[in-house]
């Protein structure tokens, strides 16, 4: 028997809207795909894009960033700066060899359980498409010369 | 000289071809050409975007497509093709999915679109381009004490775009005002002309003229501007039936705003294509413009 | 090397604790697994699992083997900390271990809930909860920071839900600031003429209301004054206010009136009549207004603008003269411990939508225009007139939701306007009893007390009601009786056909929507705001007049469209809520903070700038930043920011949060020596 590929995502929810829309769907059972693991963050401001590389590291094949809309942030403006982070490590993890949909960033109202529940089904199936990340390989060992050759040959905008 | 690539459409070749002369006449006149785009094909009018909505963005994406081409924005005098070539590159620019079937399409004709043109109507070219302060300057006959209503259509202002206020435009008015004409406050100047739907629903076309004629009359209108061929039709070859059908005795000349533009910058009427009007407007000539026409 | 790396890890002893919650997590985890595997991994002394770990017996359990096995740490997994994280915290300190040496894991609300797969569940639950323990030997012991309260209390917006607030308050024997931007309290209740659905006069019930906060011991009235800046936090805010130069001295000023009457100058009433009077160039908004002293206003003042004229300070008969053209503005500082916002509404700008031809069509009328003609002392004398000031209309239109439930303009429904839209077609009725009142509405929306019954009363009193969004009002005449009209074009949905009906008046009832500068006030305040302006509450049911910030309380129409006595209500609330905190005096707060190792800050101040709280200050002598503990709010996003990693965030430290994610990632970890951190 062939087994589907389960991707593993890591998902850093800030403690007032996307932890809360978490809580939400769960609250309302809505069913979605349990490949996303929750950590707790006070603010998506608070994501240290190291963490998100060590989970990638550690054997996630996505991580989800969750935060507060624009303008809706219980610390005045976290998520823009996380926002930043974001675009500034996706063009690293681009050279890395990384795929785009595998750190994702997205919004979520406390209200917006059932967004939340989408996106995350939403994010396994894409990663399911691309298979696991297996980090080791593509970053670091094996041919990772070569992923990461071509990567940097591609001139890319940022 | 500012150039933009023209698209004239099927009216204006023969039904509407006094809108196709004064549009180029005046255009000239005011510093910019409008070059003709070779080999252009009919936008798909009202009906095609019904049929096959694929087929009618690609007819109209070989126009955009050619414009392109020659590096120039695409203008089109007629509202239904202009709507329609907006809308296309429009969706073409968000769409990239339509752009790479469109553009699969177009490889037959070795054309290919990028969305990096923009589409303007004819009139937009007069107020936004050339610019209402520069048209005054150039009026030599003003149109003094012609009661003129602009009639806008719908498809120049919807569905929304560029930033145009729908509900309440003002720059056709601006235009009038700029050829010294008086403006009428023309309260049904957005409202539809009855378009097409004059062959499926005669009677409901019919009394959509009759609204927009009586609302004119009661204005005091001298002639009614349109900025559509189809329109210009719908009001003015369609009177008599309206006199028939509603009892009524309409006789309003509706005219092309360029052909009372290239009038009001001292045009000869036979180059602005006055003479094969089926509602004369001699009457009104008599009475406004001999005194400034010799 | 930081304080935190330094921390051992290797002995401590978790307790583990996994929770049925009867079958809510049990049906779909394999809990006794889950348990049993958890007692295998490294540091843990014990693991259970439990049917309620919430129940006191769960509670207990935790206790005894706090004492009984020495636990170290404690690990519950079972639902949302946001329901039970205090239950279980409580629990560890009755144990004897300090509350913050807990962490839970959420396998309910984030596991068994959203999944009918019981392999991935189970699987799941045991990466939450190892990440709950490998989090958790890294916790400290933290203590939470005790806050006075200023038993002060500022309330912005002296409207009826501010100024509730502030009588609420200020009976209760505690000291208010009330600030009006206005030159009176009252707001835009005291526009209105009757209060639906009793009909009750709205001044006779708002103005005792408005004198008793003027002659209140305990309140300071500061009126046609702006808050200007907000520091602070829960328990100590200093605020600035601007308190506008009145050209009157308030010490002197009797409010006899008399500088009024000889005003020679009138000009257009904007605000108070909405265009519709005039008022005099020093003038009280209306007659009734708290505080009685008049304003002078400035920029329509002849002697302002040209010199002379002083009419006002001529007969002003008061001694010393209470007429200072001198006066400037006074900044005022003012401390307190709560702020209750209470800034209110503005309507819809009808403008905004030509169609309906307001401002274009003399005979277009909005909602708070209408008040203003319907009130016996409003510019008409109560009389129901066209834009002539002479014609009574025989037919008058009335259309509703004008921009609202609208994807163009405001998509929500503005609530009260139904109600209000029936009480117009009353008054009409009312005052002139042969007129024909068509009421347009897309759905008839009147829930509340007695509601209703005052749709039913207005159907009986004759008032045609049409179902159908109106398309246009024009006064282009198609038909000899729409000649001089308003023709109002609508579908009528429940006959199905277009309609056009010839009236003399039109109506608008605009949406409630949000102040202009509501943003802005949010951004002072430090509290959020929603896309359409209104403020946030902590949460939409359980805590609507609360906010995400810690002390600062909303009511009444600034966090949604209300009616007078929702907006009542909530200031009553909201003064309850800041009452309680004057009277414990003290509150705890969560002791997550940032702190900056002064030892190893390089001054780089990367951080300074990233601090939405301005809590970081920067020593120029030492060259090192600081994190001002009072007001750091523990986002966190300095520490993420820290380039050289000194800056920590407590109870959300890089090694918790990265011991966390190796913790959630036990399964697919590659198999190596752990990365150090």
């Amino acid at each position: 028997m062939s087994e589907q590929f389960e991707p593993v995502i890591v998902g850093f929810l800030c403690n007032w809207c996307s932890y809360r829309a978490a809580d939400l769907a769960g609250t309302a059972r809505i069913h979605y795909a349990p490949n996303m693991r929750p950590i707790r963050v006070m603010c998506s401001g608070r994501i240290d894009p190291q963490f998100v590389l060590k989970a990638l590291r550690e054997g996630a094949d996505g991580v989800m960033i969750a935060g507060c809309h624009p303008g809706e942030c219980h610390y005045v403006s976290g998520n823009i700066k996380a926002l930043r982070r974001f675009i500034l490590l996706k063009a690293m993890l681009r050279q890395f060899g990384v795929e785009e949909a595998r750190v994702q960033l997205v919004w979520a109202s406390a209200s917006e359980g059932i967004i939340l529940a989408a996106k995350v089904n939403k994010m396994t199936e894409e990663i399911r498409a691309l298979g696991p990340l297996n980090w080791q390989e593509t970053v670091l060992g094996g041919n990772n010369g070569y992923k990461v050759a071509q990567a940097a040959l591609v001139p890319e905008e940022v | 000289m500012k150039k933009f690539a023209y698209f004239p459409g099927c009216s204006l070749e023969k039904l509407a071809q006094s809108y196709n002369n004064s549009s180029v006449e005046t255009t000239r006149l005011l510093g910019v050409e409008l070059q003709e785009l070779e080999d252009w094909n009919c936008c798909g009018a009202t009906t095609y975007f019904h049929v096959d909505q694929l087929l009618a963005y690609t007819l109209v994406a070989r126009n955009l497509a050619m414009a392109e081409k020659e590096g120039l924005d695409l203008v089109a005098p007629c509202s239904a093709c202009y709507k329609n070539a907006y809308f296309t590159n429009k969706y073409i620019k968000e769409d990239p999915d339509l752009a790479e079937h469109i553009n699969y399409a177009l490889e037959e004709d070795d054309l290919q679109f990028n969305g990096t043109i923009n589409v303007h109507h004819v009139i937009e070219i007069f107020v936004n381009e050339i610019g209402v302060e520069k048209i005054k300057s150039k009026i030599t006959n003003p149109l003094e004490g012609l009661r003129v209503a602009p009639y806008y259509g719908c498809q120049i202002v919807r569905p929304k775009h560029n930033g145009t206020d729908a509900e309440n435009p003002h720059f056709f008015e601006e235009l009038v005002s700029a050829m010294g004409a008086d403006t009428v406050d023309y309260p049904e100047r957005l409202r539809c002309c009855g378009a097409s739907l004059i062959m499926t629903s005669r009677h409901a076309a019919l009394n959509m003229v009759r609204t927009l004629l009586q609302s004119a009359v009661d204005c005091e209108t001298n002639v009614i501007a349109t900025a559509c061929p189809l329109c210009q039709v719908n009001l003015e070859c369609y009177q008599p039936q309206v006199n028939e059908e509603f009892g009524t005795n309409f006789n309003m000349p509706v005219l092309y705003f360029t052909q009372l533009l290239g009038l009001a910058m001292g045009l000869p009427p036979k180059k602005v294509g006055i003479g094969s009007e089926l509602v004369s407007a001699a009457p009104i000539f008599d009475k406004y413009l001999k005194r400034t026409v010799r | 090397m930081s304080e935190e790396q330094k921390h051992p890890e290797q002995n401590e002893r978790v307790g583990v604790y996994i929770c049925h919650c009867g079958t809510n997590i049990a049906n779909v985890v394999d809990v006794e697994d889950v348990a049993e595997w958890a007692g295998k991994q490294p540091n843990v002394e014990i693991a259970r699992e439990y049917k309620f770990m919430c129940s006191s017996l769960g509670q207990d359990l935790i206790e005894e083997d706090i004492r009984e096995k020495g636990l170290t740490r404690v690990v519950v997994s079972s639902c949302s900390p946001h329901m039970h994280e205090k239950t279980f915290r409580t629990a560890c300190e009755r144990g004897g271990l300090n509350p913050f040496l807990f962490e839970m894991a959420n396998i309910r609300e984030h596991d068994s809930w959203i999944t009918n797969d019981k392999v991935a569940a189970t699987q799941k639950a045991k990466a939450l909860t190892n990440a709950a323990i490998e989090r958790v030997v890294h916790h400290q012991p933290l203590e939470q920071l005790p806050v006075e309260i200023n038993p002060n209390t500022l309330v912005v917006g002296g409207g009826i839900a501010g100024i509730t607030a502030a009588l609420e308050l200020a009976n209760g024997g505690h000291h208010v600031y009330l600030v009006e931007r206005e030159p009176s309290i009252g707001g835009h209740m005291a526009q209105l003429d009757k209060t639906f659905p009793t009909l009750d006069c709205s001044a006779c019930i708002l103005t005792p209301k408005m004198v008793d906060a003027g002659q209140h011991p305990n309140i300071t009235l500061l009126t046609w004054s702006e808050v200007e800046k907000v520091d602070g936090y829960i328990g100590n805010f200093t605020v600035s206010v601007r308190k506008k130069a009145r050209y009157i001295n308030e010490d002197h000023c009797t409010g006899c009136g008399i500088c009024i009457e000889k005003c020679p100058f009138k000009v257009i009433d904007d605000v108070f009549e909405v265009g519709m009077g005039e008022r005099k160039v020093v003038y009280r908004p209306f007659p009734q207004a708290v505080p009685k002293f008049p304003v002078i206003d400035k920029e329509n003042c002849v002697y302002f603008q040209r010199g002379k004229c002083k009419a006002c300070q001529i007969f002003c008969p008061t001694e010393p003269n209470s007429i200072d053209f001198e006066q400037e503005d006074e900044i005022l500082s003012i401390s307190v411990g709560n702020i209750i916002l209470a800034t209110g509404f503005q309507l819809f700008d009808t403008a905004k939508i030509p169609q309906y031809g307001y401002g274009r069509l003399p005979n277009v009328f909005t909602s708070l225009e209408f008040e203003r003609m319907v009130n016996a002392s409003g510019p008409t004398d109560g009389k129901i007139v066209l834009r002539d000031k002479q014609t009574e209309p025989k037919t008058v239109a009335i259309i509703h939701c004008v921009g609202s439930r609208d994807e163009n303009y405001h998509k929500y429904c503005s609530k009260i306007c139904c109600m209000y839209s029936l009480k117009f077609a009353h008054l009409v009725h009312e005052r002139i009893p042969d007129a024909d009142v068509y009421n347009c509405y897309i759905d008839m929306r009147t829930p509340g007390k007695g509601y209703e019954e005052f749709y039913h009363r207005l159907l009986e009193e004759g008032t045609h009601f049409i179902r159908g969004k109106v398309a246009e009002v024009t006064n282009a005449a198609r038909i000899p009786e729409e000649k001089g009209k308003l023709i109002v074009q609508v579908e009528d949905t429940l006959i199905g056909r277009q309609r056009r009906i010839p009236v003399d008046m039109v109506l608008l009832s605009p949406a409630m929507e949000a102040q202009p500068d509501s943003k802005e006030i949010s951004q002072l305040f430090k509290m959020g705001c929603d896309f359409d302006g209104f403020f946030t509450e902590r949460h939409p049911k359980l805590d609507p007049v609360a906010t995400m910030t810690e002390g600062i309380f909303i009511a009444g129409a600034c966090q949604g469209p209300k009616d007078v006595p929702d907006s009542v209500a909530q200031g009553a609330a909201a003064s309850a809520r800041v009452a309680g905190l004057i009277n414990i005096g003290t509150v705890m707060m969560e002791p997550v903070r940032a702190s900056i190792n002064q030892d190893d800050c390089s001054g780089c101040r990367i951080c300074n700038n990233m601090c939405p709280y301005n809590a970081i200050i920067f020593h120029e002598d030492r060259h090192v930043s600081e994190v001002i503990t009072a007001l750091c709010q523990g986002c966190g996003t300095c520490v993420a920011a820290c380039p050289s990693g000194i800056i920590s965030g407590a109870h959300f430290t890089n090694i918790q949060l990265l011991s966390q994610i190796e913790g959630i990632l036990w399964d697919v970890r590659p198999a190596k020596e752990k990365v150090p951190a």
